[in-house]
């Protein structure tokens, strides 16, 4: 102990004292804080002035309607009485079928391409991937009209309903676009984003877990899916909640294939409407103070419904986490 | 001496230069999307004639266009449905002046369907189209419909109504020609860029409906007269006010505003649809361009008013080549008497 002090002690009389400001500013420390610190501060300044925006330009609609807006489902421009429901539903189930999708395929690809496939193969098709991530939303909508509607219309409707109609949710006609067909869309566009983000997570992983476990004698998939995934599970749900946040806000591909009708139905193959498709297709034609408040609130909605699901997300977290340590 | 050449020519170069751009009178203009073919032809051929007016249009939807010309960021707007009296005020109160509506071309819905088997030539009665719309009509082969098309073997399969999405002013010919025919529509839905539709699909765009129309056995949807045009798209023919079938075409919809003409108010705010006249297609409509009366900018003025006048008469020969049909000639007489309003 004594030695190794008197070992760093020559050194430290250039370093004694806390340097002088100026001496800090020259050599970058306090210019590099400060400018990274601003840049830190405007996401959160960003976030601020948008929230205000949306809540000062939809004072007329929020004064009007008040909580009604939350739970009538009237969307009327012309008699200008409005509400949101049809709009939170629709979005809320588009994602969650979305999710229902993608969650299982993602994960597994990952697994597989993380732990079992060769590295080479791994590599070269997470490049593809990433590329997928990568498409622009309106093309995963054209290809939702002309694949997968005629499909949902000819195909998948008729076999759902013939093995799981006595559900009252694949019940009814299908008109190839409605919620079912944009939540397989959805699951599309989200899958790349589960898969990478999961590969990573799941690579990340020491390989003395791996082994650890695999020398008590686990077999391969017992170490991947009672090891490695648990050790990754923070990160995979981030990788959902990614995706989830894409689903959720996605306007152009979903405004293809919902069909656009401001209507709850039981059955995933009605047609209905997000958030995100009704804010795009009619503010830029939307006349009058009303209306077009209606349209922002909306907006401001969709805000909250993100960051209730996010914090969600966040305690959820948290809880397994904890969970995961009381366990060890 | 060379020294002194060189800066004459130098000061002699500016002040040309800043005589040019003390000429070059810019103008921001806002509004419809479903005329901007014709109207940005319009500008550039009217900038290569007059070097020194620049006309710049964004086409960023009717609502948005009345918008920005009532918060004065653009100098004119543009709308494919006339500003109402709630509209009128609110600019007055903002902009202490009144605002002149000037037509500019016409345009027309069609109605396009896709039943398996039958041609391209369903008659539809206003009885019709209103009662499909309004979801009481539900099978091709309802008498309604048979009645006026007899001779074709109509299926009795469901009929799948589509219509736009986004708020257009298309929906608004639609809507505003259904309020006319139908009483029950015009006090449930009544008629705007967006309405509350009773029954249907929504797809976005001329393209997302005649999509889904293409695609979807059974369904029926609306576009505009230009977009089957250039697509070449079949359509049905619709019951116009003096009771014939009449299929749509640049002509008609020409005679609609002709029909129209004889009652036309003095302010151009005038809906044409469903107009008198044997040839007249019944769910046309004008599109405008929205003018302040009062200009402070005295060169912005002359060259707004310039333009009009060109406009209606020069301008007017541009609309076909790109399948918009053209004014008849009294309303073209009518607006350039109007020209001198603005002031």
């Amino acid at each position: 102990m004594a030695t190794a002090s008197s070992a760093i002690e020559p050194a430290a009389p250039i370093q004694a004292g806390p340097r002088s400001f100026l001496s800090r500013l020259t050599e970058g420390d306090e210019i590099a804080h400060l400018i990274t610190l601003i840049f830190a501060a405007s996401i959160l300044l960003i976030t601020a002035l948008l929230v205000y925006r949306l809540w000062i330009d939809s004072a007329a609609s929020r004064h009007q309607f008040g909580w009604h807006f939350f739970y009538t489902s009237t969307w009327d421009p012309v008699a200008g009485d409005f509400g949101a429901l049809p709009f939170i539903y629709g979005t809320l189930v588009t994602s969650l079928l979305a999710l229902i999708i993608a969650v299982p395929l993602g994960l597994g690809a990952a697994i597989f391409l993380a732990e079992l496939a060769p590295r080479r193969i791994s590599d070269s098709l997470a490049f593809l991937i990433d590329l997928l991530a990568a498409v622009p939303s309106v093309i995963y909508g054209l290809l939702g009209i002309f694949i997968l509607v005629p499909l949902m219309r000819t195909v998948i409707a008729p076999a759902l309903r013939s093995t799981l109609g006595f559900l009252p949710l694949f019940q009814g006609p299908s008109y190839g676009v409605g919620m079912l067909t944009a939540g397989m869309v959805l699951a599309i566009m989200v899958v790349p984003f589960i898969i990478s983000v999961s590969r990573e997570v799941l690579l990340s992983v020491p390989s003395d877990q791996r082994e650890a476990a695999l020398s008590l004698g686990a077999t391969r998939w017992e170490a991947t899916w009672k090891v490695v995934v648990p050790f990754a599970r923070t990160g995979i749900f981030g990788s959902v909640f990614l995706a989830l946040a894409r689903a959720l806000g996605e306007t152009m591909a979903v405004t293809m294939v919902i069909g656009n009708d401001p209507r709850i139905a039981a059955s995933l193959f009605a047609p209905g409407y997000s958030i995100a498709a009704v804010i795009a297709n009619e503010f830029s034609e939307a006349t009058g103070t009303l209306y077009v408040n209606a349209l922002i609130e909306l907006g401001l909605v969709l805000f909250l419904i993100t960051f209730i699901l996010n914090g969600m997300a966040r305690i959820l977290i948290v809880m397994t986490q904890q969970k995961g340590m009381s366990a060890t | 001496m060379m020294k002194r050449l060189a800066l004459a020519m130098l000061l002699l170069s500016l002040a040309a230069a800043g005589a040019a751009m003390a000429d070059a009178v810019l103008i921001n203009a806002a509004g419809a999307t479903f005329p901007y073919p014709v109207y940005s032809k319009w500008f550039d051929v009217y900038h290569e004639k007059n070097q020194a007016i620049q006309i710049n249009y964004a086409s960023v939807g009717s609502g948005a266009g009345i918008a920005q010309l009532t918060n004065g960021t653009v100098d004119f707007g543009a709308s494919d449905m006339p500003m109402n009296d709630d509209q009128i005020n609110d600019f007055k109160a903002k902009r202490g002046v009144s605002v002149l509506h000037f037509p500019t071309v016409l345009g027309a819905a069609v109605p396009t369907y896709n039943v398996p088997n039958v041609g391209t030539d369903v008659k539809f009665t206003q009885k019709a189209i209103a009662g499909i719309y309004l979801g009481t009509i539900t099978k091709w082969n309802d008498p309604e419909i048979a009645n006026a098309n007899k001779g074709t073997n109509l299926p009795a399969s469901d009929i799948i109504v589509v219509h736009r999405s986004d708020g257009s002013g298309t929906t608004f010919i639609w809507t505003d020609f259904l309020s006319k025919v139908s009483p029950d529509w015009k006090t449930k839905v009544g008629s705007k860029s967006s309405v509350n539709w009773p029954v249907g699909l929504g797809g976005k765009g001329n393209e997302g409906v005649a999509g889904l129309v293409k695609q979807t056995p059974g369904a029926i949807g609306y576009v505009e007269l230009i977009y089957a045009i250039q697509n070449h798209m079949s359509y049905g023919e619709v019951q116009n006010a003096d009771g014939k079938f009449v299929k749509a075409d640049l002509a008609g919809v020409t005679a609609a505003a002709s029909g129209a003409a004889k009652s036309m108010p003095d302010d151009f705010r005038v809906s044409i649809t469903n107009a008198p006249g044997s040839a007249a297609y019944p769910i046309s409509s004008f599109t405008w361009l929205l003018i302040p009366a009062k200009i402070n900018d005295a060169t912005k003025r002359d060259a707004i008013k310039d333009f009009l006048k060109w406009m209606l008469n020069d301008g007017q020969n541009y609309n076909e080549g790109l399948s918009y049909a053209k004014l008849p000639k009294p309303v073209i007489d009518k607006e350039l008497k109007a020209i001198s309003q603005i002031q």
